[in-house]
């Protein structure tokens, strides 16, 4: 199996405290990863650390097959990265944002534009795409930073609470969205706080305190736990 | 002392954020207001709460006129906006006591009604509200929002952004607050969170879908649903859209909520057709419809 992210005993302190606690996993090619946690349990810490911006205070970690110390740069241009607050430029027009983030990227005009009729074609823009992303409702502006998230062909994608307040209907065509990424061998990593999308992962871990707590299917997490679902599961491990 | 609103309608610029929105709360009443972003829950609020006027209708809050009696509400009210909005650079404590003053009480004349909630935050009240986690911004802001005795609680998404551990012990805090006395307004992007509610009224751009308790909602749902599972959910997906009776097909949890388009659905049938797809491991049996299943068959 290709392992595309591998961490090992990865540490992040500020000053005494200790945000995230030898966290190890690996995650495979084409797998999708659900990251959980409570608030503050140290998960944004964490892909800070796996996205090449924040160096660890100790541990290692390989993403995309580069090393997060000494090769932070090659990891950004081998991931996309997308969060609810920042995605895209709301002053920009659709196809602005396209371009701005394909050019960042470094693709070639030619494939920019192939890109850009591909993306539009696909999630159905073609009569907003020279419109204001801020006028859009939130659920296609979520799709669409998706989209441009992928633009680049990265191996990974890191998502961080894509899906939240957007409504149920968006929200499941944007697990569509993820799931047809990951059966291409995109990676997706995901954090998120509805247990019914922690259901959809390959593999889901937990995090307490800064450690992982569990980790594994959700099948065999609901096993363990002796849980109906993978909300209960959390109930039960989260507290903390 | 509850809330009533008869046709409110207000729009910004060429966007209808309310049309004709009329419903009732209950004096005490746990009420949700159930929908994403967007649907126009917020503005709801700020015309209750008189920070925003309405283009037409009319609506009490405690029994007082949102336009006319904009004065008495602002007493009689509590309300906790979606973006926290306390003074980042005064302290726990000095947040509470400025609230309190400026509704002419004091910490100690109300601490009964903030006890449970601020005995949480108590041992950080000389931080700066700004240094505070997420969980603990939550719990001032809404120890502020009660801290002259409110009749009626206006909550604007307390929970989104929360984790699951927090949003269940913040539910436990409101149905202690209703066993108070107090009439509360929630609004949720939650839909497991309406269960928690009394009745819940689910609202999607501007227009209210349907009103009525969480039982009855659900009991309301017009078709029979099936889970259906199989070894690949990407796969079972595409399949079910590609299989010509079916009328809708949303992935919950681990199975796909299936309903048939036919009146003399028969699983086995869809059972051939899913392995001739290529599926293994397929079960299908009959499930009970969410509040979630019935808000987008509203929502379609």
């Amino acid at each position: 199996m290709n392992k595309v992210i591998q961490v090992e005993g990865l540490t992040k302190m500020f000053g005494d405290f200790t945000a995230v606690d030898a966290i190890t996993f690996d995650v495979k090619k084409g797998e999708i990863f659900g990251f959980l946690g409570a608030n503050g349990a140290g998960k944004t810490t964490a892909i800070k650390m796996l996205i090449g911006i924040s160096n660890p205070t100790s541990g290692n970690a390989t993403v995309a097959g580069f090393d997060v110390l000494t090769n932070p740069n090659d990891i950004k241009k081998n991931i996309g990265y997308m969060s609810q607050r920042f995605a895209l430029y709301d002053d920009l027009t659709v196809k602005e944002n396209i371009t701005f983030f394909g050019g960042i990227y470094g693709l070639s005009r030619k494939r920019i534009k192939e890109k850009s009729e591909a993306l539009i074609k696909e999630l159905g823009l073609e009569k907003v795409a020279s419109q204001l992303v801020g006028s859009l409702p939130l659920g296609w502006k979520q799709k669409l930073s998706f989209s441009v998230a992928l633009i680049h062909d990265p191996k990974i994608v890191f998502l961080d609470e894509p899906t939240g307040g957007v409504d149920p209907i968006t929200r499941r065509q944007f697990w569509e969205m993820i799931y047809k990424a990951a059966n291409q061998g995109t990676t997706v990593f995901v954090t998120t706080h509805y247990m019914d999308e922690a259901e959809y992962c390959d593999r889901v871990s937990i995090m307490v305190n800064g450690k992982i707590e569990a980790m594994d299917t959700p099948k065999k997490l609901k096993e363990q736990f002796q849980a109906d679902s993978m909300n209960d599961v959390f109930l039960k491990l989260a507290r903390g | 002392m509850g809330i009533s609103i008869s046709n409110i309608s207000k729009s910004y610029k060429n966007v209808k954020a309310l049309q004709n929105i009329s419903f009732d709360v209950k004096p005490n009443e746990l009420f949700g207001l159930i929908g994403p972003d967007g649907a126009g829950k917020t503005t709801l609020f700020r015309i209750l709460t008189t920070l925003l006027f309405p283009d037409q209708g009319t609506a009490t809050v405690a029994g007082f006129d949102v336009v006319g009696d904009y004065k008495e509400i602002r007493k009689n009210v509590g309300y906790m906006p979606g973006r926290f909005s306390l003074y980042q650079d005064l302290t726990v404590e000095e947040n509470l006591n400025f609230f309190a003053t400026i509704f002419g009480t004091t910490i100690d004349e109300n601490y009964d009604l903030i006890k449970d909630i601020y005995v949480q935050i108590e041992p950080f009240k000389d931080r700066r509200a700004g240094k505070l986690s997420g969980g603990m911004k939550q719990k001032l802001a809404l120890s502020c929002a009660l801290i002259h005795k409110p009749k009626v609680l206006f909550l604007d998404e307390p929970t989104t952004g929360v984790d699951p551990v927090s949003r269940k012990e913040f539910w436990e805090m409101l149905k202690r607050l209703q066993q108070k006395g107090i009439t509360i307004l929630v609004s949720t992007p939650y839909m497991d969170e309406a269960a928690l509610c009394d009745r819940v009224a689910l609202i999607q751009d501007g227009k209210i879908l349907q009103i009525d308790t969480p039982k009855a909602i659900v009991k309301h749902y017009p078709k029979p649903i099936y889970n259906v599972r199989s070894n690949n959910m990407y796969q079972l997906i595409r399949s079910l859209k590609d299989y010509e009776f079916n009328h809708s097909i949303y992935p919950f949890g681990e199975f796909v909520h299936y309903t048939d388009s036919r009146t003399d659905f028969n699983p086995k049938e869809l059972q051939k057709y899913l392995e001739a797809q290529n599926l293994s491991d397929i079960e299908i049996e009959q499930t009970e419809a969410t509040i979630e299943d019935t808000f987008m068959e509203l929502a379609k």
